[in-house]
């Protein structure tokens, strides 16, 4: 076995920025263990796409092509990997932890009798793999002790896509045999929820109110302490879950990603999939009652605190503030 | 419609982690624990169908004495059995180890369906579901928000990233990992938790499930997060505590 081999995915024709991610990690690992590296991708059409990695990539470049794999289905794309795998016998594969990821590589990762480090988010030399236990609570520092390839996937932002070291790749293409019977499973064309009327994206101050809340009745609380500062209002995941605020508020991986210059966030402790949607944000503020809670790891201000008596006065102080 | 629940029990949410003697997991003594997320909305899902579709619900957990606890609770919801896999090692078993022994105690109940959440909140690995699919030979789909069946099997509301989604048509039997937030949870009624107390619970050994196989992966040690940006803690009282916030915002923040 020698070798990283890197997965890469596309969004909308171009490669995503967390698979530029992957490859750096990839890089890394190759470079700290003296091995080759190369990238795989995966579709019906891929020649476009394997063009703009080679620019950017030194190592050898693998188009994954065949009619069945045009759409991403878990079946196709398991056996086309599977066999890729075989045929090349990478030491490490390297996959960015996206959604289609999940969806797959634990399966792959079991036909090989192996299984997937998955959302690690650093690599260290041994190697060792850190990724977050107790939705960011402890770090876990992971060992591959099998005796086949190991996989990995890489949580976004955790490497600097910039860190890709540019070169140019030779293009091969592998063909792999799928049957069409084979894919069980019939996916439709993605489409959008319910007409996104909030763009937080481009809001500048965001208000965010976590399960520290409690209850639906006592959402008015942050909604004055938003008004006041006149900012949007936003939520995590469960708030939205509850119904207590709509989906379109959901800050996080499933929903949006924000970089405002402040974001102020009330009883939200700060799992890894809120993390990765508000951590560009240029000031975070957080009031929590636990003093270990995550969010106080990426926090620039914090109050510990009970947030019933912390946000009323902060109300108050904002609005004396602003006369 | 028969339907197997694959569930967990995490600390709970808010209960105090401290680090155990050997580096390597938490204190357990004094830990209180619940029934993981995800995998409530899992049951809720299965209950919703049985209750649309006829048929049958049961909910099957790996763990020590402990988590016969939670299995009460699931049937106190209405689940209608538990198969409780007893074992005391999951912290030395993998993923694949783990899956093993849910798809051995599985397999033999020819389920037209599997539902489990899609992570748990203790390890995160997102991966047990899909494992298990592989490990039955079964169709899956993940981060499942609504399941419909069909004539032909099932058709399933998918989440992708940034609000997007997509449905997935698939044959039975198969295997769903549920997103949380595709429907509301219920509670245990008093009726149900008195009717909980009579319902089946069959206890089975790892070792009677014969399912095996060394780890490949191992967690070594666990530790605090690192801080990734030096905090500055605001305090004093309530009042003082928002009086120095707003000079931070004012001055330094520059949004006031």
């Amino acid at each position: 076995m020698s070798g990283v081999l890197v997965v890469i995915e596309d969004r909308a024709g171009k490669i995503s920025r967390i698979s530029w991610e992957a490859v750096a990690a990839g890089q890394k690992l190759a470079t700290a263990l003296g091995l080759s590296l190369s990238a795989a991708l995966i579709g019906s059409q891929t020649e476009s796409l394997a063009a703009e990695t080679s620019t950017k990539f030194s190592g050898k470049v693998i188009r994954v092509e065949h009619p069945l794999l045009a759409h991403y289905t878990a079946d196709g794309f398991t056996i086309a990997l599977h066999q890729l795998i075989q045929s090349e016998s990478p030491a490490y594969v390297v996959f960015p932890h996206t959604y289609q990821v999940r969806d797959y590589a634990p399966a792959l990762a079991a036909r090989l009798n192996e299984v997937l480090i998955s959302d690690v988010v650093a690599i260290a030399e041994e190697p060792a793999f850190t990724r977050q236990l107790l939705q960011g609570r402890l770090s876990g520092n992971y060992r591959h002790t099998g005796s086949g390839p190991c996989l990995v996937s890489v949580q976004a932002g955790a490497f600097r896509a910039d860190a890709a070291a540019a070169g140019s790749a030779e293009v091969t293409v592998f063909t792999p045999t799928i049957d069409a019977a084979q894919i069980r499973t019939k996916p439709s064309e993605p489409f959008r929820g319910s007409s996104q009327t909030v763009d937080l994206g481009s809001a500048q101050l965001i208000v965010s109110v976590g399960r520290g809340i409690k209850e639906a009745e006592n959402i008015p609380l942050v909604q004055d302490l938003a008004t006041a500062l006149g900012a949007e209002l936003a939520a995590s995941r469960p708030i939205c879950d509850n119904g207590w605020l709509p989906m379109e508020r959901q800050v996080g991986s499933s929903g949006q990603s924000v970089a405002p210059k402040l974001y102020l966030a009330v009883g939200i402790s700060g799992a890894i999939q809120h993390l990765v949607g508000m951590k560009a944000s240029q000031c975070v503020v957080a009031i929590n009652k636990d003093p270990d809670a995550p969010i106080f790891e990426i926090a620039d201000y914090g109050i510990v605190g009970d947030l019933f008596e912390v946000v009323p006065a902060l109300t108050e102080a904002i609005k004396a503030a602003k006369g | 419609m028969k339907i197997i629940v694959a569930i967990k029990q995490v600390p709970d949410r808010d209960a105090q982690v401290r680090i155990d003697a050997a580096g390597k997991w938490i204190e357990e003594t004094d830990l209180q624990y619940a029934l993981n997320e995800s995998d409530a909305y899992a049951l809720e899902e299965a209950l919703q169908l049985k209750e649309k579709h006829g048929g049958e619900v049961v909910v099957v957990s790996a763990g020590p004495e402990r988590v016969g606890q939670t299995i009460r609770e699931a049937l106190a919801k209405g689940a209608d059995r538990g198969i409780h896999i007893e074992a005391e090692d999951l912290g030395q078993r993998d993923a694949l180890g783990v899956a093993r022994l849910l798809a051995a105690a599985v397999k033999p109940e020819s389920p037209d369906l599997v539902l489990t959440g899609l992570q748990s909140e203790d390890l995160g690995l997102g991966q047990t579901g899909v494992i298990v699919a592989e490990l039955l030979g079964l169709p899956h789909a993940t981060l499942i928000l609504h399941v419909e069946k069909t004539d032909a099997g099932l058709t399933v509301k998918r989440e992708l990233e940034e609000g997007w989604f997509q449905t997935i048509e698939l044959p039975t039997p198969a295997v769903l990992t549920i997103q949380s937030g595709g429907n509301k949870l219920r509670y245990a009624t008093l009726m149900g938790i008195k009717r909980a107390k009579m319902k089946e619970v069959r206890r089975v050994t790892a070792a009677e499930l014969a399912a095996d196989g060394a780890a490949v992966v191992q967690l070594e040690r666990v530790s605090l997060p690192q801080k990734q940006k030096s905090t500055q803690i605001l305090s004093g009282t309530p009042k003082e505590a928002a009086a120095a916030l707003v000079e931070k915002l004012k001055f330094e923040v520059r949004v006031l």
